[in-house]
């Protein structure tokens, strides 16, 4: 137990770093968004105004807080989406067209379920679009098993066919009359409407219940050592008589399951599929994984730090009058510090063991290999 | 070399201390080397070898001591320091780039330039072959690396430090990865380096190689010096007494086998390669319990597949196997292990271990799902500690937790857990491949103990193995592979090592009509063959 305890303590260490590095390039970049604005000077301590406002925004409200819980509740999800994948070997670049399967389905099903009591409507709507996420899992999940193509290239693939697939079904098939823009009806009881005045609603619950259940499986389960022995290594899986295509299949579909449950959320958070769902939670959910170090823990943290910046942005931007973007800037570099570890330790001097080390070669792995029987 | 001369030595190591967080790895070691000096580093895995010379090469800044070359103290930053003080090194696992020339690879970080801009190859490529001729190795500067052999990926390691001029030359564990005969070719090559006057630290827990080739020979325990010998003053058992600390019993005692029925039946068994070619050709034998079956052959001869085949890691094209009377040709993994067949990899990082995971969950890493280490599918974490806290106990796996991953531990403590785990079951047959491959004498005994072990109690045991010597030391019957087929299966006591080097060799036949490869299907070939002692 202590050495486990010990491994935690450096667990965290490099995305903390990481994070403190972005906001410091992010001063810089606040400090010169100071020239372009209405007064035209140099403000070093606008950096500071800006992050106080940003703190005051998520967390000096009960509806700030609530608005923090809301826009990470799918970055949960499709955090979870890409970290259980990254903990097979797998790096699930498709979330984004998962969470569109899910959010679609999810709003077809909730048409079909409108009328029924809430309690009804909306477990159906969520659980047809964490089905359809998982189907769009399995595809890639299929391919990589059988036919060793590899699931960066399907699942970007597949994001783009997702995308056409569902746009033109909305645009056409799907497409509600009455509106003067190309939508779905509306998917009425099915909403998750906000409660007590917030935007908290109930489909908060279930990303909150999934980030125990991965974690119970994947370390207090023996499917979950499955898992995580193929993403390990894949040749000790097959001799210790696991069958690494199969949990390849299941990792995926569970990867696309949990993307369908975020799609469904923010869909039917909406009421209704617009004829374009622009949403960039699929591709935020790498940041999130990979700055929880793909642990179902470290997941729930990070979504809620770029919950967050999202909740806060708003106040900071009238208050510092610093743009919004900047939330995007600092995930970016945020993601860019993570990928790029060895520049932080380099910076901070760490020692280079690092835990949670295996997850980011999996993205840097050859592409091509061979996938070993099961 | 044996001419005294009055000058300081070409290298001296004084009181070289280097402490990592709960280990000393060097303990104010001391170490000198002479011009024109083979001189043997000896240890165990884990002795602090490795930590000495990366100390000398640059990679580690010793805590205490200092390095003196040719009598003049020296602080070596980095290894390009190193370098150009003259110190070369040659890892065990070569750093060559194999699309490359042997030439281009050679000026990698050391160009010979014609000008600001270009290259001069021609100038490289003559003193590359100068260098060649002078130590008695010519090569061709402008072969591809990747065509070359692994010997001579090694030799191209060597230019390469001689090449930036290195006059004291450091081997890690170079024979590890050769056959015999290049072993020796390689020999002849440090002999020639040495009588140039280079100097050469060669590492190695060989015990007959370093007596060798060796000048002198430093051996290493626990990060201190524990005397220096002379091959002429020493012998075998007292270079493995001063690495253990003990006496080491290098031949195992391995009292009479009690055969009863064969547990372990392979017939007509026909194995393709990866590449498609039929590399185990018709093979048959039978293990008994009670007894170890030794399958001798040079690397490459189907062994590898024959072994897969068995355990179910690699389809079978033809034939059959039997597990205690089951057929089980066509049978996946798991079902051969639970009806009672445990094998140890050859590989061990590679296909017995999970490196980044605990010990813990690398020994219940086959039976992970069974009880008590599982419930339905919930895993049981305080069986499995404490299952694991008796095992590392009763198998003598040094490590401070089972905790800790399995990746930190020495090689010999990671074939440990591997042992541990196929062993520490009943069993029904096993096969052992390579089970001691780069380990030192103290492991190396340790599982030769352990294999007889379990073959007392009842188990038919299947070795594969290179070490010739290792087969001889343990087998009650040696069946010799040779391109794919049992060429003859002998009595184990009473066999003759020359004669098996030559089956090995030939196959027991002029080696030019051996069947062209693709010819299958010679059914019973072990049948046919020249059989002496014992048959199956």
């Amino acid at each position: 137990m202590k050495a486990r305890l010990k491994s935690y303590a450096g667990f965290g260490l490099v995305p903390a770093l990481s994070i403190l590095l972005a906001l410091l390039v992010a001063s810089v970049l606040i400090i010169a968004s100071g020239l372009f604005g209405p007064e035209k000077k140099v403000d070093l301590l606008l950096p500071l105004v800006a992050y106080r406002s940003l703190l005051v925004g998520a967390f000096g409200s009960f509806k700030g807080i609530a608005n923090m819980i809301v826009a990470a509740t799918p970055l949960m999800l499709t955090g979870l989406a890409v970290g259980v994948g990254l903990k097979a070997g797998l790096f699930n670049i498709g979330a984004t067209g998962q969470v569109l399967m899910g959010g679609f389905t999810a709003a077809l099903v909730g048409v079909v379920v409108a009328g029924a009591p809430p309690w009804i409507a909306i477990p159906v709507a969520m659980l047809a679009g964490m089905l359809a996420g998982a189907l769009a899992g399995f595809i890639p999940g299929f391919l990589k098993a059988y036919t060793g193509a590899h699931e960066v290239v399907t699942t970007i693939m597949l994001n783009a066919l997702a995308q056409l697939t569902v746009s033109g079904l909305v645009n056409d098939v799907f497409r509600a009359p009455g509106f003067s823009f190309a939508r779905t009806p509306p998917v009425g009881n099915a909403a998750l409407t906000g409660v007590g005045g917030t935007t908290l609603h109930v489909g908060v619950i279930f990303a909150f219940v999934c980030i125990p259940i991965s974690y119970w499986l994947l370390w207090r389960t023996t499917v979950g050592f499955e898992i995580r022995a193929v993403g390990a290594n894949p040749t000790a899986a097959l001799y210790a008589g696991m069958k690494p295509r199969r949990m390849m299949i299941l990792t995926m579909s569970l990867c696309g399951a949990f993307a369908g449950l975020a799609g469904a959320v923010e869909i039917l958070r909406l009421g209704y599929y617009p004829a374009v769902f622009g949403t960039s939670i699929g591709f935020d959910g790498i940041t999130v994984a990979l700055l929880g170090q793909a642990n179902p823990v470290g997941i729930l943290l990070s979504a809620l730090l770029l919950g967050a910046m999202r909740a806060g942005a708003p106040l900071m931007q009238i208050q510092a009058r610093v743009p919004v973007e900047i939330i995007d800037v600092i995930q970016g570099v945020i993601l860019i510090f993570l990928a790029a570890e060895i520049v932080v330790r380099r910076i901070f001097r760490l020692r280079t063991e690092g835990v949670g080390a295996g997850e980011l070669q999996t993205i840097t792995r050859t592409y091509g290999e061979k996938v070993v029987g099961g | 070399m044996s001419v005294e001369q009055p000058s300081p030595p070409r290298l001296q190591m004084r009181g070289i201390t280097k402490r990592y967080p709960g280990v000393i790895a060097n303990n104010r070691i001391d170490l000198d080397v002479k011009a024109g000096e083979i001189h043997a580093l000896l240890g165990e895995n884990g002795a602090g070898k490795t930590t000495l010379m990366n100390v000398l090469f640059g990679l580690a800044h010793p805590d205490e001591g200092e390095i003196l070359i040719d009598g003049n103290p020296v602080r070596i930053a980095d290894p390009a320091d190193a370098i150009s003080r003259g110190i070369g090194m040659v890892h065990q696992h070569f750093m060559l780039i194999p699309v490359l020339t042997v030439a281009e690879n050679i000026l990698l970080g050391a160009e010979t330039m014609a000008n600001p801009i270009f290259l001069d190859r021609n100038e490289a490529r003559r003193r590359i072959i100068e260098l060649g001729k002078r130590f008695g190795f010519e090569i061709d500067p402008d072969a591809r690396v990747e065509t070359l052999s692994v010997g001579w990926q090694q030799r191209v390691e060597i230019l390469k430090a001689l090449y930036r001029q290195a006059r004291i030359l450091v081997l890690d564990e170079p024979t590890a990865v050769l056959t015999p005969q290049e072993t020796v070719e390689v020999f002849a090559v440090f002999r020639r380096l040495a009588a140039e006057g280079h100097s050469i630290i060669f590492i190695s827990h060989k015990l007959y190689e370093v007596l060798e080739i060796a000048d002198r020979i430093t051996v290493i325990r626990r990060g201190e010096v524990v005397g220096t010998r002379q091959p002429a003053q020493t012998n075998e058992d007292d270079l493995a007494e001063l690495m253990v600390g003990r006496r080491v019993k290098l031949a195992v005692d391995r009292g009479t086998s009690h055969p009863s029925e064969p547990v372990l039946t392979v017939e007509n068994l026909r194995v393709r390669s990866d590449r498609g070619q039929d590399v185990v050709r018709g093979v048959s034998f039978n293990v008994r319990a009670g007894e170890i079956l030794g399958i001798a052959g040079v690397a490459g001869n189907g062994q590898d597949e024959l072994v897969e085949a068995i355990t179910g890691l690699r389809r079978s094209i033809g034939g059959m196997a039997h597990l205690a009377g089951q057929n089980i040709t066509g049978w996946s993994v798991r079902e051969r292990r639970e009806h009672g067949l445990g094998y140890v990899p050859g590989d061990r990082q590679k296909y017995g271990l999970i490196l980044g995971f605990p010990i813990s969950d690398n020994l219940i890493l086959t039976r992970y799902y069974n009880s008590p280490f599982a419930r339905g599918i919930q895993r049981e974490d305080a069986a499995i500690e404490k299952w694991a806290q008796g095992t590392i106990e009763e198998f003598d796996i040094r490590t401070p937790s089972w905790a800790v991953p399995a990746g930190t531990l020495s090689g010999g403590n990671q074939q440990k857990v591997i042992v541990a785990r196929e062993f520490s079951r009943d069993l029904k047959a096993l096969v052992l491949d390579q089970p001691t491959r780069g380990l030192d004498v103290g492991s190396i005994e340790f599982i030769h103990k352990q294999a007889i072990r379990k073959r007392d109690a009842g188990t038919g045991i299947l070795l594969v193995s290179a070490e010739l010597d290792e087969i001889l030391e343990l087998s009650d019957r040696i069946a010799v592979m040779y391109r794919g087929e049992i060429v003859a299966i002998v009595d184990g006591p009473t066999a003759n090592k020359e004669e098996i080097g030559l089956l090995m060799a030939t196959g027991g036949r002029v080696p030019a009509e051996g069947p062209p490869p693709g010819m299958s299907g010679q059914a019973g070939a072990a049948t046919d063959m020249p059989v002496k002692g014992a048959t199956s």
